[in-house]
């Protein structure tokens, strides 16, 4: 079983729905369904199975460092699971809801695309390679924010794509700056040259990386484009950049380079604290006063982020543990809250919480999957954001950062009273509307389901025997730093 | 935009003649590929002006006319899948994704260096057709008119 | 040095504009001055001293060369920052068409 098929599978399957999904657009469909659910049994079967090995593939056949190479670990395994659990569910979401937007074979081409491009990431081990594969998915991403046609959808799609080119180039100047110093790409071989580079150069290349990556992540002070973005999208594709996008993209690469290539050095970690609070506090100070639903949604995001930046810079076990808990937990209850938003939408055509109402009678799944995912965003146990919130607080206490977890805390209270106004005023509301302007579908039902029910159920993980099987081997790829190096230079043929 | 469509006649003549040539420089880039600078992408870029300057000279109706528009999709669609197969072709014969299986050659000669040659007319081929497909998109909106073209 | 330092001018020449200027075109063309400067500095990279193109010809010595890798990277960046270019301008044609100007802050719809 060769990793390469995680990039294979969707790309294959992208090109094949703009060669015959033109005639025929159940064939698309049936593609791309195929595609993501062969992507979601393919990622399971390799996490489990891989445990806390890695694996290695050379590509082409040329030795480390001349070629490509992609490096597997636990990090990387968990990652593509979450990537594919939320595709699945957002190709289930869209089967009704693209239908008013306008032919569908392009749409599922460029979703798989996305979804090309951000496996690609988590599965490679070569910094360039990683370059590619980000701009691969950031290209599908500018398409698919700007595919309703709407003024408002494009001017954020533009944005977004100013923004992000900027990023590309801070990034393209860092990887000059490595090569320059290091005279190879493969990030093995970097983290190994680290230990003889100038402390200068390395905060360069740091703060040059944080930059262009922290902006993909939306991480205070470059969280401008998101608001705007992940509201003017279509609902699916919001879930899928707030879900899968940001973490894959943003958090992913930075943990990568700042753990297993730069070895954690301790600025960087002490920049993580700070800017998380940051973003933690302004994320949900400036959600509080919104009344559009979706912008309320992608200023929570901003929010949820700082938590994991809290957590990955307190760098202690726990710690680590509660920021990949709070990560996998992100993704399924935000994408489930912008499938309601994008139910709510839909029934009944408006985004303002003062105009919505009585939606619990008139679409009751949705209704009471809200309620579940706002408990679960808001931290009340039984649910999975209680515990993820919890592991990151008391690795703030333990590891003597009082002021953290008060910041954990507050954020906490103030994400639980905005959601509150959601539940008030959105699904109880003021305006009660008297019938829905279109049902949602079956798809969208089911898609909803699925996530409240993996909300219940991600809270399992926090059970000790359980914790070590599925979380730890993760922690441990991050811990590692650069023993990374020395796994992947031993895994070579 | 003028009542006929397109540039004068002497621009029109001028294309019309030197239209192979473009092509022939273009194919001659990627062919080339594995000996001198070049290859698939800046011969595929030569390909497309080539495209580009029939759009440019004659007008987007005759254009239509002359060019099978859907053809070029399916073709610029295929390029990609053809590249997955040669690469899974490395995949069944040596284990490896991308392994060169063909055969290798001596060095210099034309049909060397065992599947850069065609790898390098795929990647000619769909980014030239890459490249004139977008531009024809994007020039579908006709700003007097005020109306898709 | 002298050299690197001049491509981060170059580069911040480029976010100047990308900053400053108003006209939508303006910014797409601030973006291409930025990808040229990071693609100068990549190429730089790989310059060696007292050495000639890396290209090996028939009846010639192999002789000392520069560095062929970076000029790899560079033929794979140019490529993306086509598709993003190409992208962008896709955009700002349907902005013109939504909002009849070229204009940025009169593109404003989205508050808050």
């Amino acid at each position: 079983m060769t990793p390469v098929l995680f990039i294979i599978i969707p790309l294959a399957s992208a090109f094949l729905i703009a060669l015959v999904g033109r005639k025929r657009e159940i064939l698309s469909r049936t593609l791309s369904f195929l595609a993501t659910a062969s992507l979601l049994g393919l990622s399971l079967v390799t996490y489990f199975r891989l445990g806390s090995g890695i694996l290695v593939t050379e590509l082409g056949g040329w030795k480390m460092p001349f070629g490509i190479v992609l490096a597997l670990d636990a990090f990387g395994a968990f990652m593509l699971v979450i990537v594919s659990l939320i595709a699945l569910t957002s190709l289930l979401f869209s089967v009704s809801y693209v239908r008013h937007l306008g032919s569908d074979w392009k749409y599922e081409a460029l979703f798989m695309i996305l979804v090309g491009g951000m496996n690609g990431v988590l599965i490679t081990g070569d910094l360039f390679n990683l370059f590619v594969f980000t701009e691969i998915a950031l290209f599908a991403a500018f398409a698919l924010v700007a595919y309703g046609g709407q003024a408002h959808e494009f001017e954020a799609a533009f944005k977004y794509a100013v923004m992000a080119t900027v990023s590309s180039a801070l990034i393209l100047m860092a990887i000059a700056v490595v090569y320059g110093a290091t005279s190879t790409l493969t990030m093995a071989h970097i983290s190994v040259a680290m230990a003889g580079i100038k402390p200068g150069l390395k905060i360069w290349i740091g703060a040059l990386f944080l930059a262009g990556y922290g902006l993909k992540s939306a991480l205070i002070p470059f969280h401008a484009w998101l608001p705007d973005a992940h509201s003017s999208a279509p609902a699916p594709i919001s879930a899928m950049l707030s879900g899968v996008l940001i973490k894959a993209l943003g958090i992913y690469v930075l943990i990568r380079i700042f753990f297993n290539v730069l070895g954690a050095p301790q600025v960087f970690l002490q920049a993580f604290l700070v800017l998380g609070a940051v973003s933690l506090l302004v994320g949900v100070f400036l959600a509080v006063g919104q009344w559009d639903l979706k912008r309320l949604l992608a200023y929570h995001s901003i929010s949820q982020v700082g938590y994991i930046f809290i957590g990955l810079g307190l760098n202690t076990a726990l710690g680590l543990a509660g920021a990949v808990f709070h990560l996998l937990n992100h993704a399924l209850f935000k994408s489930l809250l912008f499938y309601n938003a994008g139910a709510i939408e839909m029934g009944l055509g408006t985004r303002d919480l003062r105009k919505m109402g009585n939606i619990s009678r008139l679409m009751p799944v949705t209704a009471h999957s809200s309620m579940i995912a706002s408990l679960a965003i808001s931290g009340i146990p039984p649910f999975n954001g209680f515990f993820s919130k919890l592991m990151i607080i008391i690795a703030a206490v333990q590891a003597h950062q009082p002021v953290y977890a008060l910041a954990a805390v507050i954020g906490s209270l103030l994400t639980l009273a905005s959601f509150m106004k959601v539940q008030r005023y959105g699904i109880r509301g003021e305006s009660p509307a008297k019938e829905l302007q279109s049902r949602p579908g079956w798809g969208m039902n089911a898609a909803m389901v699925i996530l409240a029910a993996l909300c219940l159920f991600a809270s399992l993980l926090i059970i000790p025997g359980i914790k070590e099987s599925v979380l730890d081997p993760v922690v441990a790829a991050i811990m590692n730093n650069t023993g990374y190096a020395a796994a992947v230079l031993g895994a070579q043929k | 935009m003028s009542e006929k469509q397109g540039m004068s006649l002497i621009v029109k003549t001028v294309t019309r003649a030197i239209l192979a040539i473009i092509f022939l420089y273009g194919f001659y880039i990627i062919l080339h590929g594995h000996l001198s600078p070049g290859g698939g992408f800046g011969g595929g870029v030569v390909l497309a002006l080539g495209f580009l300057s029939v759009m440019l000279a004659y007008g987007r109706p005759t254009t239509q006319k002359w060019l099978n528009i859907r053809a070029l999709h399916t073709v610029e669609s295929s390029g990609p899948l053809l590249f997955l197969a040669v690469g899974l072709l490395g995949l069944a014969g040596g284990g490896v994704f991308l392994l060169n299986t063909l055969d290798h050659g001596r060095l210099f000669d034309l049909w060397s260096s065992g599947f850069i040659l065609p790898l390098n007319i795929i990647i000619g081929i769909k980014v030239g057709l890459s490249l004139f497909l977008a531009v024809w998109a994007l020039t579908a909106w006709d700003p007097e008119k005020g109306a898709d073209a | 040095m002298i050299i690197y330092a001049l491509c981060f001018a170059l580069f911040l020449v480029g976010l100047y504009g990308l900053i400053v200027k108003r006209d939508l075109i303006k910014i797409i063309l601030s973006t291409g001055i930025m990808g040229y400067a990071v693609n100068l500095m990549i190429v730089l990279f790989g310059y060696r001293r007292e050495a000639i193109y890396p290209i090996l010809e028939k009846g010639k010595e192999a002789a000392a060369m520069v560095d062929p890798l970076p000029q790899a990277l560079v033929l794979t960046s140019i490529v993306i920052e086509l598709g993003t270019t190409a992208l962008l301008v896709a955009l700002a044609v349907q902005l013109h068409k939504n909002f009849k100007t070229f204009d940025i802050t009169k593109i404003r719809r989205l508050r808050g």
